[in-house]
């Protein structure tokens, strides 16, 4: 048994790591991140796939509403050609809203996020981070991209499928390229608005220790006020108005609306800075919340 | 300059105090009753580099608060802390790369991957060079003999097993202070054993500072030199472990035996009867009395065998806890609940 003599107290050791360094540890913790998340491939893999039933579902009520909405209209004996419309959606553009909404969707959603931090909180398991010299939210970020990469290696295929065989319904086709950089862009967005809201939301736990039912409160207001049940459009003018100041539009509604020529041109870039805005509040929430966060914490869990 | 340096640190939780029963808790939405519970009450504490010290206390009495706070996890309510010069609650990178905590009821590794991919993660995040990281990682897996274990999802792994990977993880930044809470609790003997020997020889090989609690008086004996006693938040000891027995206990044990047949029944005469299994008896005797009873004994009876020692160890410490705890309720009738 041989030991090596204790490493000299040289400076070296232990100047800040450098931004080759960073990116070293950012790409480790995303491999083992993803290597984490394929532990349980199987299961993955339907939960996965399992996402894409809603779809179908979701088709044949929209197509339900438009085919009655056609019938009182030539009941009604009103004449006005062309197809019925919703709030500037005829039928196959909500389809095509709804696929759209699935992709931001699989950006913007972070199952697990919040009730995971509460939960390192309760049981202690973040003593870890503040231990060891790594930044807790910079791991979860990376961790939550490393979940995404995996999700969309696996969910491409049948994406590619559910848009192939639904491309009549995008009568325009592709936007042009200034729209769609703002879509990606937007997806981006949704992706980082997503991830902050859901933290501030679990960094909570700081306070009172348990969060679902906040979770429960978030996913509700989430679904209405994102636009992911249907497009925000169909609100009234007063509740409009309020829906629009708020970040969650930005999780489902925004990314498909920039797709869909429903944001008009001019107003594009705006809706994704005001987007940009968004995200620099919410991240600067989380730290805050974190930093006072600590300030309260009593390292609970032996 | 010594290593740690601890002076005046005091920590209080509040919590929050909940009658029982329902009605109690629907009041408790509207109206909370909050209550102090003092986890430590002023520690003072100075260790020296290469010291290997324990602390030693009930469940409660504020051990692990204590490493909490050095390692920086919490902060004080009031008083100050120095760990290598670092002020541990500012959680300095420069000082997170210098230390590690082990506790036992807590995984540092990722559960469904294999130990070594944790390692990876340690390497970057603490920026150790390839060959550093070879290097301590051969060394600790041939001193824990968990070569063939690396590869192994951490979750397939027992108890004992799980917890030298831990200890690995720990010591690939090679820290200067280590802190260990419980580093043994639930683990069979030999597991314990491997441990306690892997723990002495590391420490005496490199020389680092380390901070222990454990409930196992055998950690304790077999690594440390110097033991804190800590109970109701405060040093009540400290000092070397066979120290304890002389400033805690004023009595002696002496194990006598008679010759068969021979069964005397005025041996509380001499001292209080512990335990009386012909031909062997065991007496309690105060320490300054030890002299002239057994001399009265001997003079009185023929004695085959003849054993004096102190009372044992775990004794002396349970006693010790038991006065500090009736002193501090003499004190303070209305002393809230035990601490976290």
């Amino acid at each position: 048994m041989t030991v090596v003599p204790a490493a000299p107290a040289t400076n070296d050791r232990h100047v800040a790591l450098s931004l080759g360094q960073r990116a070293g540890v950012w790409w480790t913790i995303l491999r083992i991140a993803l290597a984490e998340r394929l532990a349980y491939r199987g299961d993955f893999m339907l939960g996965t796939l399992m996402r894409f039933l809603p779809i179908i579902t979701q088709i044949f009520l929209w197509w339900a509403v438009f085919a009655a909405v056609e019938q009182s209209q030539s009941q009604s004996g009103a004449t006005e050609s062309g197809p019925p419309q919703l709030a500037g959606f005829a039928f196959h553009d909500m389809v095509a809203y709804y696929l759209l909404t699935m992709v931001a969707r699989a950006f913007s959603s972070m199952p697990g996020l919040s009730t995971g931090i509460a939960r390192q909180v309760r049981d202690g398991e973040i003593k870890k981070f503040l231990i060891q010299p790594v930044d807790y939210l910079g791991f979860l970020l990376i961790s939550r991209v490393a979940h995404k990469l995996a999700y969309y290696t696996v969910a491409l295929l049948p994406f590619a499928l559910v848009f192939y065989l639904c491309r009549g319904y995008f009568q325009h086709g592709w936007p042009e390229p200034t729209v769609l950089a703002a879509f990606f862009i937007s997806l981006i967005l949704s992706f980082l608005i997503g991830f902050y809201l859901e933290a501030c939301l679990g960094l909570i736990a700081f306070w009172f220790l348990e969060v679902s039912s906040l979770v429960f409160i978030y996913m509700l207001l989430n679904y209405f006020l994102s636009g992911h049940m249907f497009p925000l459009t169909m609100l009234p003018d007063s509740v409009r108005l309020l829906v629009d100041l708020l970040p969650f539009k930005y999780l489902a509604y925004t990314p498909s609306a920039i797709f869909l020529g429903k944001v008009a041109p001019g107003h594009v870039w705006r809706e994704v800075a005001i987007g940009g805005v968004w995200l620099i509040g919410l991240a600067a929430a989380s730290r805050l919340l974190y930093r006072r966060g600590l300030r309260r914490y009593s390292g609970f869990g032996g | 300059m010594a290593q740690i340096e601890v002076s005046q640190l005091t920590k209080s939780y509040r919590v929050f105090r909940k009658q029982e029963g329902l009605w109690a808790s629907v009041r408790g939405l509207f109206h909370r009753e909050y209550g102090e519970v003092q986890a430590l009450r002023g520690i003072d504490l100075r260790v020296e580099r290469g010291e290997f010290v324990a602390f030693l206390g009930p469940n409660g009495a504020g051990k692990t608060t204590t490493l909490k706070l050095l390692s920086g996890v919490i902060y004080p309510t009031s008083g100050t802390a120095r760990v290598m010069g670092f002020i541990p609650w500012e959680r300095q990178d420069a000082y997170r790369r210098r230390f590690a905590l082990v506790m036992g009821q807590k995984n540092q590794l990722w559960w469904d991957l294999p130990a070594n991919e944790s390692y990876r993660l340690h390497q970057q995040i603490y920026g150790i060079t390839e060959d550093d990281f070879r290097a301590t990682l051969d060394e600790l897996t041939d001193l824990l003999d968990v070569r063939r274990l690396l590869g192994q999802p951490v979750r397939e792994l027992s108890l004992g097993e799980r917890m030298k990977m831990e200890l690995i993880a720990a010591l690939l930044h090679r820290p200067e202070v280590l802190f260990l809470d419980e580093p043994t609790i639930g683990l069979d003997v030999v597991a314990q054993h491997n441990i306690q020997q892997f723990l002495r020889h590391y420490q005496q090989a490199r020389q680092i500072t380390i901070l222990l609690t454990s409930h196992y008086m055998k950690d304790v004996a077999a690594l440390c030199q110097r033991v804190v006693i800590i109970a109701k938040g405060a040093v009540q000891y400290d000092g070397s472990l066979s120290g304890i027995v002389d400033s805690f206990s004023g009595s002696k044990v002496i194990s006598l035996q008679f010759p068969d047949g021979l069964e005397p029944s005025n041996l509380s005469e001499y001292g209080t009867l512990i335990k009386q299994e012909w031909p062997r008896v065991q007496l309690r005797v105060a320490r300054q009395q030890v002299a002239q009873q057994l001399t009265r004994i001997l003079n009185v009876y023929p004695i085959e065998d003849v054993v004096v020692e102190d009372p044992p160890l775990e004794e002396v410490i349970a006693n010790v806890f038991h006065s500090v705890d009736e002193k501090s309720t003499a004190a303070e009738p209305t002393s809230s609940g035990s601490a976290r």
